[in-house]
């Protein structure tokens, strides 16, 4: 299978490529092409012109930072969960990122590509919002912050505009002692998220002060399980406490059914992984 | 930089393929697969799903395990490429196709290249993995004929016969 034809340009730096989206209304951003060229292929995707950010250095490296993680949006899931004290701030990115598709997908699959296409069953979405990340966009009427809850609108949608890259992705590290996990259960075909659920869970005098607990794979968007977290919140995180809040962790959610998973199936397997995401992070 | 490749129009790509350098013009939408195999003859890089999932493509570039379907020969204009044809060498196998050979690691041989390459990339960065680890990183290869088990086992002998000689 081939993709239709399109023109194609090497971006050379940001301002190159946010000048040549801003000049042709039908180019879409070539990042990792792990979801986009299979897409094209596919005939899903038919974008008249590409911008590969592949040579564009500044968009790449890990740093960590007076309690901020700035992460270049085409740094690859490889190069990330592999970087100078990535694997002790963030055991959470562990989790997603040795689960996502197969080792060829870790191997070139980026940050910013993966935030930006906005894929339902995409795993470090979720990570992502349950961290309080947000992202460095630059277009052509200037730089500007947007956070994780304002980023992602829809199925494959976000709130960038056509000329806007995401240029650095800002982590918080989180407070030190808090709990995080990222459980999934993946599609045995595409290794995408049926379900997937991170956690991020802080805790003052012993009992939870702030909880969140994100679902990615059910939802048509990365989606805070609002009754679980405040099931959780003030209570002294024990094995009671905990099923008490996976057994509500899909309610008030607008879930999707297909054919490998019905709506009913997906939000047990909520409550399942949501029990085991928390477990998993007490445990840790 | 240099300016847009238009629509339709080709551009020269040159990539150091097992260690000789080859060009060829191209659309901006040939993929590396066809890259290797129609327009450098190398075809021992196959197509096997052709939408990113099976593996049979996979080729090394730059060092990382790369699905050949999912990579546009324009973005990797000046890399280093490497394919199963170039392993051997001369008529001795590489250890990784000795051990296939070994402990029977193929039926049909039709997933052998890819498997075989993302194998290559696996011990370059792990020399001694676990079976775990073996089976986590080939889950991007699929194989219809052998049930995974020889092939696992291929693996474990090639880190063997390559740890062994890397320590003479």
């Amino acid at each position: 299978m081939f993709p239709t034809s399109f023109s194609y340009h090497q971006a050379a730096s940001v301002a190159d490529a946010v000048a040549m989206l801003a000049g042709n209304p039908e180019a879409k951003i070539l990042a990792g092409g792990h979801s986009l060229i299979p897409a094209m292929k596919l005939r899903l995707a038919a974008p008249g012109m590409l911008v590969d950010l592949g040579r564009v250095s500044e968009l790449k490296g890990v740093s960590i930072e007076d309690g901020v993680t700035t992460i270049g949006a085409m740094t690859t899931y490889d190069e990330l969960r592999f970087a100078e004290g990535v694997s002790e701030a963030f055991p959470i990115l562990l989790d997603a990122i040795n689960v996502i598709g197969d080792q060829q997908v870790r191997a070139h699959g980026t940050i910013g590509g993966a935030l930006a296409h906005n894929d339902p069953g995409a795993d470090l979405t979720a990570v992502f919002l349950a961290l309080g990340g947000s992202v460095q966009v630059t277009g052509t009427s200037g730089e500007r912050t947007v956070r994780g809850e304002d980023l992602f609108v829809d199925l494959w949608t976000t709130s960038l505009e056509p000329d806007e890259v995401i240029t650095r992705v800002s982590l918080p590290v989180s407070a030190a002692g808090t709990l995080t996990a990222y459980k999934k259960h993946a599609h045995p075909a595409s290794g995408y998220a049926v379900v997937g659920i991170a956690i991020a869970i802080e805790q003052a005098d012993g009992v939870v002060s702030q909880a969140s607990i994100v679902i990615t794979g059910a939802t048509s968007k990365p989606t805070r399980a609002a009754t679980a977290e405040r099931a959780l919140v003030g209570k002294h995180l024990d094995h009671e406490s905990i099923a008490q809040a996976a057994a509500v962790a899909a309610e008030g959610l607008e879930i999707n059914g297909d054919t490998y998973a019905s709506e009913s199936y997906r939000a047990q397997l909520i409550k399942v992984l949501a029990k085991r995401a928390i477990e998993s992070a007490v445990s840790r | 930089m240099a300016e847009a490749v238009a629509e339709g129009a080709k551009t020269k790509v040159t990539v150091t393929v097992n260690g000789q350098q080859r060009s060829a013009s191209v659309e901006p939408r040939m993929l590396l697969v066809h890259f290797l195999r129609d327009e450098l003859g190398l075809t021992g890089t196959h197509v096997g799903c052709d939408t990113s999932q099976c593996g049979a493509c996979v080729v090394n570039v730059d060092g990382l395990t790369t699905k050949s379907c999912t990579k546009l020969a324009v973005q990797v204009d000046g890399s280093f490429v490497e394919t199963i044809e170039g392993l051997a060498d001369g008529d001795a196998y590489h250890p990784i196709q000795d051990a296939f050979w070994e402990k029977h690691g193929l039926q049909c041989g039709y997933c052998t290249p890819g498997m075989i390459m993302s194998t290559k990339a696996l011990l370059e960065r792990n020399p001694n993995p676990t079976e775990e680890e073996i089976r986590h990183e080939l889950e991007g290869n699929m194989c219809r004929c052998t049930g995974y088990q020889n092939i696992v086992r291929s693996v474990q002998y090639a880190a063997q016969t390559m740890r062994k000689k890397a320590t003479g």
